[in-house]
C-alpha cells in the first residue's frame, strides 16, 4: 500500500475487527453456558415444585387434576411439564407437552428428540406417591434465547462501526503530522539551504528518519565545499598561468630595455612549459577518468621502469637518487601503463621538493617505496593531498596540483594502494605503494 | 610609488614586478601570507596587490589582519574566481578593488593609481604644484606646460614631495620609496637625485632641512 495512512488505517481497522470478533464469539461462548445453566436450574425448580405440588394430593387419580394443571399453565410457552406414574401411565400434562414422555431416564438431566424437535428434561421421582414428574423445555427455545442475546450486543456495535472508522482516520491523520511537516519543511527550503532538520521536537519514531537525513545533509555539503574547493583551486592553478603569460607578454611589448625585455621571454617560455605539463597533466587524469575497463595486466620488472623514469626526470644538483636492489629486483603482476603514471609523478613530486637530499626507492614484499628529504607534508593537509589542484603550502613552483591526483587514479586503476606521509625523525615525505596480492 | 606584490606563482609574480616597475613603481615581492605580513610591517607601501590564493592561507587574512591594525594602505585583490560573491567578500573584508585574472597590465597600474590617489585625498589624476604638473599615468612632467625630461627615480621623488606639500620628507623615507629589497640602496642616491632635480624645475623649489629631510613649499 502506498500510503502510510491508507495502511494504518487498514491496520487498525482489522485490529479493532478481530478484537471485537474474538469478543463476540467469547460472548457468544460464555452467555450459551451461562443461559444453559439458569434454564437448568429452572427445569430442576419447576420439576420439583410440580412434584412437590402432585404430592399434595393423596391419592392420584386417573384424570388429570385441573387445580394443579392450571398452576402449571404459566410455564406453557417455554416449559411443558408431564406427570407419569412408576407403572408408566401419564397422570397430567401441562397444556403444550407433547403426549409422548419427555424422557426415559429415572432421575436428572436428559435429552431427547419427539418429533424432530429435541427437548431438554429434568425428572423429579417420587417412589413414595408413585409419581414421576418430568419437565423439559425446546432447545431451539434456548438458541433463540443466545442469538437474541448476541444480536442485542451486535447492533449498537455496528452502529458505532463508521463513527469509529471516522475517528481512526482522523487520528491517523493527526499521528501522521510531524512527518508532513518535516515534508513541507524541506519542501519549501532553497536548493542550497543545508541545514539540518531539527531532531529534538521530532516523536521518537520520526527521529531516526530525520538522523538519518542530516546525515545525508551533511555529506551532500561536505561533497559541495568539496566540489566548490576543487573548482576554486582548478581556477586559481588555470588561470594563474595565463596572468603570468599576458603579464610578461606586455611587459616585454611595453619594456624598452632589451634586458628586461628578453628576461620577460623567458619567462613566457618557462611559462608555456609549466602550461604544457599543466595540459599533459589534466589531459592524462581525463584519460583515466573516462578508461573504464579493466587495464590489462602483464609481468612488469620495476628496476628497468624506475631507472628510466629517473633517468627522464630533471632533478636539482644536489640531489642524488637511489634505486635499491630491492626495488630494482622487483616484479610485479600489474597494469605496466598505470604503474609508470604513477611511479613518473611519484618521482616528479620527491624531485620537486628535494632541493638538496637523497630519494631513495626501495621495496619489500608487495610494496614500493619512496623517501625525499624534502620538506615534508604539513599534517593538516595530509588528507587533501590528491585533492585535484591542491598544492600545499611546501607547493614547489612548478607543480599543478595534480600529480598526487593522478598518482592515486592510476594506483586505483590497478587495485594498489597509496599513503603519504612524513618520514619520521628527519624531514621528507615517505609515499608508499602496496600492491594487490594475487593468489 | 612603492607597490607590495603578494603572489605565489613566480612567473606572475616575476612579471608583475617587471611591468609595474615599468609604470614608474618601486616593487617588492612575497609569495606567503607570513612574509606578506612581515613586510607590510617593516615598510610602508603606496599600495598592495593581494593575491587571494597563497601557499599558507588565504590572502583575505592578510587584507583583515592589515585593517584591523587600522593600516589604511590601499589593497588591490587579485583572484582566479570572478563571481560577484567572491568580489563582495574581496570588497567587503576591506579591499579597495578587485582584478579577476588573467588581467591587463595597464589596468592594473591605473587602477593601482588611482586607489592610491584616492588614498591620498586626491580626485586629479595629475599632481600639481605651482608651474609643475606630473602625470603618474604616463611619467610625464611639465614646467610651465613645456616638457620636461625626469628620470624614473627623479620622479619617484617629485611625486613622493608634491603629493604632500609642505610635509617634510625623510631621506629614509625617500629611499624607501626608490629602492625594493632587492636593490642595493646608493648612499648618496637621494643626494644626486635632489641636486638634479632643483637643476630642472629651480633651486628654491625643494627646500632641504638637515638632519631632517627634504620639503616642498611653506612649512604646514
Amino acid at each position: 500500500m502506498r500510503s502510510l495512512r491508507l495502511r494504518l488505517f487498514a491496520i487498525l481497522i482489522a485490529a479493532t475487527g478481530i478484537v471485537w470478533l474474538a469478543g463476540v464469539v467469547w460472548i457468544f461462548a460464555g452467555s450459551r453456558v451461562e443461559v444453559e445453566q439458569v434454564l437448568d436450574t429452572r427445569l430442576q425448580e419447576a420439576a420439583r415444585m410440580v412434584a412437590s405440588l402432585a404430592s399434595g394430593f393423596e391419592s392420584l387419580p386417573g384424570k388429570s387434576a385441573p387445580g394443579a394443571i392450571a398452576q402449571l399453565g404459566s410455564y406453557e410457552r417455554q416449559l411443558s411439564c408431564q406427570i407419569w406414574s412408576l407403572d408408566g401411565r401419564m397422570v397430567a400434562k401441562s397444556s403444550g407437552a407433547p403426549d409422548q414422555q419427555l424422557s426415559s431416564t429415572a432421575d436428572g438431566f436428559s435429552d431427547r428428540t419427539i418429533d424432530g424437535e429435541t427437548w431438554r428434561v429434568f425428572t423429579v421421582e417420587d417412589a413414595s406417591h408413585n409419581l414421576r414428574v418430568m419437565v423439559g423445555d425446546r432447545l431451539s427455545l434456548r438458541e433463540r434465547l443466545v442469538a437474541d442475546l448476541i444480536k442485542g450486543l451486535m447492533l449498537p456495535a455496528l452502529l458505532i462501526a463508521p463513527l469509529l472508522g471516522a475517528a481512526i482516520w482522523a487520528s491517523v491523520g493527526q499521528g501522521l503530522r510531524p512527518l508532513r511537516r518535516m515534508a513541507q519543511d524541506l519542501g519549501a527550503r532553497e536548493p542550497d539551504d543545508m541545514r539540518h532538520v531539527e531532531t529534538d521536537r521530532e516523536p521518537v519514531e520520526v527521529r531516526p528518519l530525520a538522523m538519518a537525513l542530516n546525515g545525508l545533509l551533511t555529506r551532500v555539503e561536505a561533497a559541495r565545499r568539496h566540489e566548490r574547493e576543487v573548482s576554486a583551486f582548478a581556477a586559481h592553478e588555470l588561470r594563474t598561468p595565463l596572468a603570468g603569460l599576458k603579464t610578461q607578454a606586455q611587459v616585454a611589448l611595453a619594456a624598452e630595455d632589451p634586458k628586461v625585455v628578453r628576461g620577460a621571454l623567458e619567462q613566457i617560455v618557462a611559462a608555456v612549459d609549466r602550461s604544457t605539463r599543466l595540459v599533459r597533466q589534466l589531459l592524462t587524469i581525463a584519460k583515466l577518468d573516462a578508461d573504464v575497463a579493466d587495464a590489462p595486466r602483464s609481468r612488469v620488472e620495476v628496476g628497468p621502469l624506475l631507472s628510466e623514469i629517473v633517468e627522464g626526470t630533471p632533478k636539482n644538483a644536489g640531489t642524488i637518487v637511489t634505486i635499491e636492489a630491492s626495488a630494482r629486483d622487483m616484479v610485479v603482476d600489474t597494469n605496466a601503463d598505470c604503474l609508470q603514471l604513477a611511479l613518473r609523478n611519484l618521482h616528479e613530486n620527491a624531485v620537486q621538493h628535494t632541493r638538496e637530499g637523497r630519494i631513495v626507492w626501495t621495496a619489500s614484499s608487495n610494496s614500493l617505496l619512496v623517501e625525499d628529504e624534502g620538506p615534508g607534508i604539513a599534517p593538516d593537509e595530509i588528507d587533501k593531498l590528491g585533492n585535484r589542484f591542491f598544492r600545499g603550502r611546501s607547493r614547489s613552483p612548478i607543480g599543478s596540483g595534480l600529480g598526487l591526483a593522478i598518482v592515486k587514479l592510476a594506483l586505483a586503476k590497478i587495485g594498489a594502494e597509496f599513503t603519504i606521509s612524513n618520514r619520521t625523525g628527519r624531514s621528507g615525505a615517505k609515499s608508499e605503494l602496496t600492491f594487490p596480492v594475487r593468489t | 610609488m612603492r607597490i607590495l606584490v603578494v603572489e605565489d606563482d613566480p612567473i606572475l609574480s616575476d612579471g608583475l614586478r617587471a611591468g609595474l616597475s615599468l609604470t614608474g613603481a618601486t616593487v617588492d615581492t612575497v609569495a606567503t601570507c607570513e612574509d606578506a605580513d612581515a613586510a607590510i610591517a617593516s615598510s610602508r607601501y603606496s599600495a598592495i596587490v593581494l593575491d587571494i590564493m597563497l601557499p599558507d592561507g588565504s590572502g583575505l587574512d592578510v587584507l583583515r589582519t592589515l585593517r584591523s591594525r587600522n593600516d589604511a594602505t590601499p589593497v588591490l585583490l587579485l583572484t582566479a574566481r570572478d563571481s560577484v560573491g567572491d568580489k563582495v567578500s574581496g570588497l567587503d573584508s576591506g579591499a579597495d578593488d578587485y582584478l579577476a585574472k588573467p588581467f591587463d597590465l595597464d589596468e592594473l597600474a591605473a587602477r593601482l593609481r588611482a586607489i592610491v590617489r584616492r588614498e591620498g585625498g586626491r580626485a586629479a589624476p595629475t599632481l600639481t604644484y605651482g608651474s609643475i604638473v606630473l602625470s603618474p599615468a604616463d611619467l610625464s612632467a611639465t614646467v610651465d606646460g613645456a616638457p620636461m625630461s625626469l628620470s624614473r627615480r627623479e620622479f619617484a621623488i617629485l611625486s613622493a614631495l608634491m603629493e604632500r606639500p609642505g610635509q617634510v620628507r625623510s631621506r629614509a623615507e625617500l629611499e624607501e620609496r626608490l629602492y625594493g629589497w632587492q636593490e642595493d640602496v646608493e648612499s648618496n642616491a637621494v643626494e644626486v637625485h635632489i641636486h638634479n632635480l632643483r637643476n630642472k624645475i629651480g633651486k628654491d623649489a625643494i627646500q632641504t632641512l638637515r638632519g631632517v629631510g627634504y620639503r616642498m613649499g611653506a612649512a604646514r
